[in-house]
């Protein structure tokens, strides 16, 4: 099992042929109370660095950004409902989708946790 | 999330207190100023609706009016009824400019031998330069830049004043009274911007922390910042000046047509007072009104409002969620033919059109103390 991150503060963690997406622990408290999430249709195709899904705190709407390229399988239908689970879990529970892994390559560019602990450390 | 370089900002009084209680301080209106303490906007919002809140708005400007015909030369300026004020009695008016747009709304209250003006913290210098301008020799126009004001709102604040200085406990929504808190001469009005009873302090600048730092050592009372002061406003349906209410908008579009005392419609004697009494007779073509989208997506401000046949009636002014009523609220302007309550429309959130409703005003009742 692989963890990545993206310096727009997604993570993807990958499991053989499926990964899962949401966003970082640092992007849930900058946003601060998350009150609607816009998760993708299951089927649509997503390209890495495009746009995936909408997450809506209280003042704000941000982006999610595909962290990699592939197919929607599945979306976490409980954040309709429960849309602060990206505020108490944003690693566990507050997932946002799980794609396939179109182009495994692209993995690579990504940072490991490691890395994105210095980065998220850098921006102060 | 931006990271843009900003001009230097100025500090109230209370920023290193806001700093040492964790908050995030950001950008606003030249000032940086907390956006929130650690516990969050949410967890605020509800904490000034359940019990207490503090909030620093000292970057507000603060001015004051002297010189014996002051309340009938600012008349000149707004179309309130500055004059019937009594002493010790506040009222919301409007700076209109000449096309019966707004250059500001603000707290005018009457003090005796002079009036205390409220603006916002954008339009400040403007304002006072326009109040120069325009009223000076005869009223002396003098900013507070000594001051602080710190807001004090929610169902507990009256309790909590109340153990410092009971004498407030008898003021009314929309008075004004001078009273030592800790010590320090404080002039206090029964007033806020939440939808909530509460107080305005204002206060030396150099005493402003002292007594903010007192005020949260009493059990009700937790910090507030910026984002829940817009959450509650907009719940209240105030409007926000530069968002809601500009130098495009009239007080009868805003429907603050209260705003425009009965007295001054027939003298007709304040900036854009043609156009501003022609739309109180004929209506005008559009008016803000409050949104409710049917589904949970928030609806932001810029947001296009479209009827039902897809045609764009009107723009989000200020839009978000309402903590208290757990669902995302919004304030805009519509074509007046589309202003009634319960016409259905649609608003245009990331190319999808989305079904919502023209609701009354506010979201959330307000719970002033009318004594």
């Amino acid at each position: 099992m692989t963890l990545k991150y993206t310096k727009d503060h997604e993570w993807v963690r990958v499991d053989g042929a499926t990964a899962v997406v949401g966003i970082s622990d640092y992007a849930q408290t900058q946003l601060g109370d998350v009150v609607y999430v816009e998760v993708p249709e299951v089927g649509r195709k997503l390209e890495q660095g495009k746009e995936a899904a909408v997450v809506e705190s209280v003042k704000a709407a941000s982006e999610v950004y595909a962290p990699i390229s592939g197919e929607v399988t599945a979306v976490n239908a409980e954040l309709a409902g429960e849309p602060g689970r990206v505020n108490a879990d944003p690693m566990g529970e507050g997932w946002f989708f799980k794609m396939t892994v179109a182009k495994p390559k692209e993995l690579e560019a990504l940072m490991d946790e490691a890395q994105y602990k210095a980065y998220v450390e850098g921006l102060g | 999330m931006s990271d843009q370089p900003q001009a230097p900002l100025q500090k109230t009084p209370l920023h290193a207190l806001h700093v040492a209680l964790g908050a995030r301080m950001v950008p606003f209106a030249g000032y940086e100023m907390p956006v929130q303490y650690p516990t969050g906007i949410v967890a605020e919002h509800l904490q000034t609706r359940r019990q207490a809140g503090l909030f620093d708005v000292s970057h507000m400007g603060q001015v004051r009016l002297d010189g014996a015909g002051s309340a009938q030369a600012l008349e000149r300026l707004v179309p309130g009824d500055i004059r019937a004020l009594q002493r010790d009695r506040m009222r919301y008016t409007l700076l209109t400019n000449a096309s019966g747009g707004i250059l500001d709304d603000l707290m005018a209250t009457n003090l005796g031998d002079h009036l205390h003006l409220v603006v916002n913290a954008a339009c400040k210098l403007s304002d006072v330069e326009h109040l120069m301008r325009e009223l000076e020799p005869a009223v002396a126009v003098t900013a507070l830049l000594d001051r602080a004001l710190l807001a004090l709102q929610g169902p507990a604040a009256v309790a909590v004043l109340g153990r410092l200085a009971p004498g407030v406990k008898a003021m009314r929504f929309m008075t004004a009274a001078t009273h030592k808190l800790a010590d320090i001469p404080c002039l206090i009005s029964r007033s806020g911007y939440t939808g909530e009873d509460g107080f305005e302090i204002s206060l030396p600048a150099e005493a402003a922390e002292r007594l903010a730092r007192r005020l949260l050592a009493e059990p009700e009372v937790k910090p507030i910042g910026l984002g829940a002061r817009d959450t509650l406003r907009l719940e209240a349906g105030l409007c926000l000046y530069g968002h809601d209410i500009d130098g495009s908008t009239t007080p009868v579009e805003a429907d603050l047509g209260f705003a425009v005392g009965k007295r001054r419609r027939e003298g007709a004697s304040f900036p854009g007072a043609d156009v501003i009494l022609r739309q109180l007779r004929e209506g005008a073509a559009r008016k803000r009104v409050g949104l409710q989208p049917e589904g949970r997506a928030p609806a932001r401000e810029g947001t296009e409002i479209l009827d039902k046949d897809g045609a764009t009636i009107g723009r989000i002014t200020s839009g978000g969620f309402g903590p208290s009523i757990d669902r995302p609220i919004a304030m805009g302007y519509v074509a007046s033919a589309h202003a009634a309550i319960g016409t259905p429309i649609s608003l245009m959130v990331r190319g999808t059109p989305r079904p919502a409703r023209v609701v009354p005003l506010p979201f959330v009742a307000h719970r002033y103390h009318r004594g």
